[in-house]
């Protein structure tokens, strides 16, 4: 009852949310230096005078201001994200055909950077002040530092160029007809530089959280009860302490979700990973706005969803929240 | 025979710390069956030796010299993997605060079961089946449900029992007990002085009971040892120690504590300095987009009055709505309904700028002195800020300012100095000078001396009686602890849940109270019968 | 001990400290370094580092000495980084404040804002950002400012709502001072440590967005920056890496030497909290 109101709700802010998005790219597009319709065109719409007549007439851009706005906001809940001159298809088929991929990338370097980032974490706080922690440390810092399309192009640079370990380029082997399992394979091979520069920045946020969070929760009460019941070190780490310092880890990791669909388009770019992110960077320089505002659209809504999950994770972990006292 | 043999302990504390040792040259026995109190202020090292013995020292903190013996051994050498065995198992301790002591995400039930869990007893389903029986004995409401709970669902007073029942779990021989009450109301309290007594008649434990209050000594204890800045000062049986004191810091100690004797209260019967006509304050707290919110009634049809130059006492548990009816008195809650009458003008009804104009009227003392003095502003600014706007000139309002820290005794020239330099008692005492800087009608001091150790307690107390003669001071003394407001109130309103359930002289509603609920709140204070009999 | 002599018994803190003011004097003394600005041509293209006279860290694909467009990219990254944080903190300290102090719808409508801005994904909106607006200095900075803001209402929002219960606060409303006197002289003044942490390290995010922004082709096309360097070299990575590694690990440093001096200013602002973990 209690979870299934929290999801309700959750439900109606996340479209609220998306909704003020809508408006929000119907001020930009009116915002952009212009005739709103050369914008909605794009590059290719200043050759054709009849096309941007017909895109007035659809976007009823000699209407009130209202009316477009409304009009705009309709099209956009109804899934209509407008058509892309450039690529001479709708927006929204383009996003279908791009996001798996991007899912495929997004969702593995969130586990691979909060997996490693919680473990390192956990390691660093248990060798407070040694050469292991200031190593673990350090090293997070240098990541935290360090841009992820930069990173990206390094990792290509020695594994790929030098090492020729991995593949650095695209999403499989083109024209390789593999099927099945070694599809899969090639595939996995082609994800591991991608998914692994793209996670490291939020490996280390991950892990300085978590180390943070285990040594403040070690020092609490709770901690010092344990340990008098006589509980061996372990188990007090594991059981009393991860637990409760996995909390703000958890939120953070729902807040950097944003952050992470937004690093794909840097790291898509340099991979040529055919995902949104890439999509996007396509669009700029083609000034092709309406694709460009669409992807914004859809990986705005996929933080939302992201958002969520870890909501409903950490319902999950902490009886706390929607119980009554 | 002991059970636990300390001798010569020292504990040396890190480079840095305001003294070499927490502990030092302390050799005490607790037999079996025995409650021993170890008694002191914070800062006298009387919860060290307890750490040391359960090897849970903070870090940097060590033993120096020493021995604890423990069933043929000294634990204080033993590896740490021997002395895990002991703890929980062999001694067991319980913690002052009950709302951080427990895991906030692990069932009740679970937590007890980890005691026999990490000593290695019994199948899980017996460990279940234990804990329950554990959870009646310590007289936990509705086990099967309990078991079931989450800290959260549970009061201080259910997660304290919560903790015995897992100290209890392997039948310690020694129970170690660190202020186990003292962040419990009054009523608990007592409740859980009687557990810990119960169990120790029924399965002869010894207990090693820490506490600063010598009310629960009175309470509980068979022998007591008295400890300041970590050395033993005192130590003899309960009787001996309360009623012949032969240290001098124990006699101070003895004598700060407010006898909770009734003194005649002073006739009054001039012009009321405050009008409280039926205030009412409702709280709603939760709710969301799809529940509803739950109504909490702070302040419920409150009606009294305080007579230019008395002193009433406002007395209640936490929760009783006493704190929000001094806020709303002051008007930084406010009121739903009802009147304030300060002096004429009903303060509750003010508008905003009218209100500030009429703030110098009623002034607060407040409880914390580490949160009631802006760390950024010297003393002088927190003594001239108020009456500044008020209208006073600025020379006027310094030497004003100067004059009043020679009031409270901390001199003139303190003025120039910043929060930090001073201690709490100090801080407490700048306090009273702010609120008596803007001359006001009406003083309203909210716990303002409950955050202070009792011979500081007791300066406080004396300075506040000295100034209500002085300056023939209006004051609301809000308070939970009965013994105080007894020395220095000259009316007593007990509040519950928000009502107001009695009112009257001091001595009626101490030796006559009408209400069940102060005879229970009566009946709770620790000690009641030796602080009497003691004069 | 002093803020200054904690701050500076922090080695992390004291060689960050060196390497942005390093950087802080390259910046400032580009044009008398280059006089002829980072767009000269000055030798034939892909010159391999260390192998020229003069050209130390070689030329790019045009010819351009690549360490001209470094030192004069300094300038770029951190002007971009304190202006856009300025106006995130202008923006972000009276919306948090507000929300703080006030509490109750004030402070719910407030909330909700920033929580839409925190929803959407603050690089895309940045690229959007910027895109429309044509790319330019001032774009670019706005775009910052706008993605940044958020946190540091929600800092200042938490810090706020924390010191305003402090009981101080409650003294000076007794004593008569207005709202706003209370905000701005009891309240704020007691907030500053915790938003000065955050500021240093917002200048780093700052200048990793305004990289990656150039890195995308986003960059004002009249300015040479760190970002538009690598980005023009990312597809000849296989012919001369250097192009890409000079000034990226220019960025490197930069934002580390700002992180490494924001956990000197937190141990120093807050020794209580970082004793432990650090020894």
């Amino acid at each position: 009852m209690a979870i299934a109101g929290a999801i309700l709700s959750r439900l109606l802010k996340a479209a609220i949310t998306l909704l003020a998005i809508a408006i929000l790219n119907f001020f930009l597009i009116h915002a952009a230096p212009g005739d709103p319709a050369t914008v909605l065109a794009g590059e290719a719409g200043a050759a054709d005078p009849q096309m941007i007549a017909d895109l007035k007439a659809r976007f009823g851009l000699d209407q009130p201001f209202y009316v477009q706005l409304l009009q705009y906001v309709g099209n956009i809940m109804t899934l209509d994200l407008g058509y892309s001159f450039r690529q001479g298809q709708p927006v929204l088929d383009l996003i279908l055909e791009r996001l798996p991929a991007t899912l495929i990338l997004t969702l593995t370097a969130f586990w691979i950077s909060l997996l490693a980032g919680v473990a390192l974490g956990v390691a660093a706080s248990a060798r407070v002040g040694k050469f292991t922690d200031s190593l673990i440390t350090g090293t997070a810092l240098l990541f935290y530092a360090t841009p992820l399309y930069w990173a990206a192009l390094m990792a290509v640079l020695v594994f790929s160029v030098q090492l020729g370990w991995l593949p650095g380029f695209g999403y499989e082997t083109v024209g390789s007809g593999y099927a099945g399992l070694t599809r899969i394979w090639d595939i996995l091979l082609h994800l591991i530089l991608p998914a692994l520069t793209l996670g490291l920045f939020f490996m280390a946020v991950y892990m300085r959280m978590t180390r943070a969070s285990m040594l403040e929760v070690g020092q609490q009460d709770f901690v010092k009860t344990a340990r008098a019941k006589g509980l061996a070190p372990s188990i007090i780490r594991r059981r009393h302490i991860l637990r409760n310092a996995l909390l703000p880890v958890v939120t953070l990791a729902g807040l950097q979700a944003g952050q992470l669909v937004g690093g794909a388009v840097l790291t898509e770019t340099v991979f040529a990973w055919p995902g949104i992110g890439r999509l996007m960077f396509e669009s700029l320089a083609a000034r092709d706005y309406n694709t460009i505002l669409g992807v914004f659209l859809v990986s705005a809504a996929m933080v939302i969803v992201f958002n969520i999950i870890t909501d409903l994770v950490y319902r999950l972990i902490d009886p706390r929240i929607g119980q009554k006292a | 025979m002991s059970v636990l043999k300390i001798t010569d302990l020292s504990i040396a504390l890190p480079q840095g710390a305001d003294r070499a040792f927490a502990v030092q040259d302390c050799s005490y026995q607790i037999a079996a069956g025995e409650i021993l109190c170890v008694v002191g202020e914070s800062g006298s090292g009387k919860s060290m030796t307890a750490n040391a013995v359960m090897g849970l020292l903070p870090e940097g903190v060590t033993v120096a010299t020493g021995t604890a013996e423990f069933g043929g051994k000294d634990i204080l050498t033993v590896s740490d993997a021997e002395q895990r065995a002991l703890r929980g198992d062999r001694i067991a301790m319980i913690f002052q605060e009950p709302m951080t002591a427990l895991n906030p995400l692990m069932r009740i039930g679970d937590q007890i079961a980890e005691v026999f869990e990490a000593h290695k007893r019994h199948t899980p389903a017996e460990r279940r089946a234990k804990a329950l029986d554990l959870i009646r004995e310590v007289q936990l409401p509705d086990p099967e449900k309990i078991i079931r709970a989450y800290p959260f669902q549970l009061s201080g007073g259910q997660r304290q029992r919560a903790m015995i029942a897992m100290a209890l779990a392997l039948e310690p021989e020694l129970l170690i007990a660190d202020e186990p009450t003292t962040a419990l109301d009054v009523t608990t309290q007592a409740q859980i002085l009687k557990l810990i007594l119960d169990l120790r008649d029924r399965r002869g434990m010894a207990v090693m009971f820490i506490t600063h209050d010598f009310g629960v000594v009175a309470e509980i204890a068979d022998r007591v040892i008295v400890m300041r800045y970590g050395e033993i000062v005192e130590r003899g049986t309960a009787t001996e120690v309360l009623e012949a004191p032969q240290h001098d810091y124990t006699k101070r100690l003895l004598a700060a504590i407010p006898s909770g004797l009734v003194a005649a209260s002073s006739e009054v019967a001039k012009a009321p300095a405050l009008e409280i006509r039926n205030l009412e304050k409702t709280y709603r707290v939760g709710g969301g987009l799809f529940r509803q919110p739950r109504e909490v009634r702070a302040i419920d049809t409150v009606s009294l009055s305080i007579a230019r130059g008395e002193v009433l006492g406002l007395v209640g548990e936490s929760g009783s709505g006493k704190s929000t009816l001094g806020r709303a008195v002051v008007r930084l809650v406010t009121p739903d309904a009802g009147e304030v009458i300060v002096g004429g003008t009903d303060m509750a009804a003010l508008t905003a700028s009218d209100l500030r104009a009429a703030r110098h009227k009623v002034q607060m003392v407040f409880q914390d002195p580490y949160a009631s003095l802006n760390p950024r502003h010297r003393v002088m600014r927190a003594l001239t800020d108020g009456p500044i706007a008020k209208g006073v000139a600025k020379d006027k309002a310094r030497a004003r300012a100067r004059e009043l820290m020679e009031t409270v005794g901390l001199g003139a020239d303190a003025v120039d100095r910043f929060p930090h330099e001073f201690s709490g008692g100090q801080r407490q005492r700048i306090g009273i000078a702010r609120a008596l800087a803007m001359d006001p009608e009406l003083i309203i001091a909210d716990e303002a001396v409950s955050a202070l150790d009792v011979s500081i307690q007791a300066q406080v107390l004396d300075l506040l009686r000295d100034l209500r003669l002085r300056f023939d001071l209006s004051i609301l003394f809000i308070t939970h602890d009965l013994r105080v407001a007894a020395q220095l109130c000259d009316r007593i309103a007990v509040m519950q849940k928000g009502k107001l359930v009695e009112i009257g002289p001091v001595s009626e509603v101490f030796l006559n109270p009408q209400h069940s609920y102060t005879q229970t709140l009566l009946a709770a204070v620790p000690g009641g019968g030796w602080g009497q009999a003691a004069q | 001990m002093t803020f200054w002599k904690r701050f500076i018994s922090n080695r992390g803190a004291l060689l960050g400290l060196g390497i942005l003011i390093a950087v802080l004097l390259v910046a400032l003394l580009a044009p008398l370094i280059y006089p002829r600005g980072p767009w000269a041509m000055v030798q034939r293209p892909f010159l391999v580092p260390f192998t020229t006279d003069g050209l130390p860290l070689g030329t790019d694909t045009l010819g351009r000495d690549v360490l001209a467009g470094l030192v004069y990219g300094a300038r770029v990254s951190l002007l971009v980084g304190l202006v856009s944080t300025v106006m995130a903190l202008l923006i972000g300290v009276p919306l948090g404040a507000l929300a703080g102090f006030y509490g109750k719808w004030v402070d719910e409508g407030a909330m909700r804002f920033t929580e839409f801005f925190q929803t959407i994904p603050n690089f895309a909106l940045a690229i959007v950002l910027v895109a429309i607006l044509e790319p330019s200095l001032t774009s670019i900075t706005i775009a910052i400012a706008i993605v940044s803001w958020p946190p540091v209402a929600r800092l200042v929002r938490a810090e706020v709502m924390s010191v305003t219960r402090r009981e101080y606060v409650d003294a000076a409303r007794l004593a008569g001072l207005s709202n706003m006197h209370i905000l701005i002289r009891q309240v704020l003044p007691n907030t500053v440590s915790p938003i000065i942490v955050m500021a240093s390290l917002m200048v780093a995010t700052a200048i990793l967005l305004e990289s990656s922004l150039s890195f995308l082709g986003l960059g004002d096309p009249n300015i040479m920056s760190w970002g538009f360097q690598i980005g023009a070299a990312r597809t000849v990575i296989r012919s001369a890496w250097w192009l890409s590694f000079f000034p990226g690990a220019a960025i490197v440093l930069t934002v580390l030497a700002l992180n490494l001096i924001g956990e000197g200013l937190n141990d120093a602002l807050n020794p209580h909290l970082s004793r432990k973990g650090r020894s």
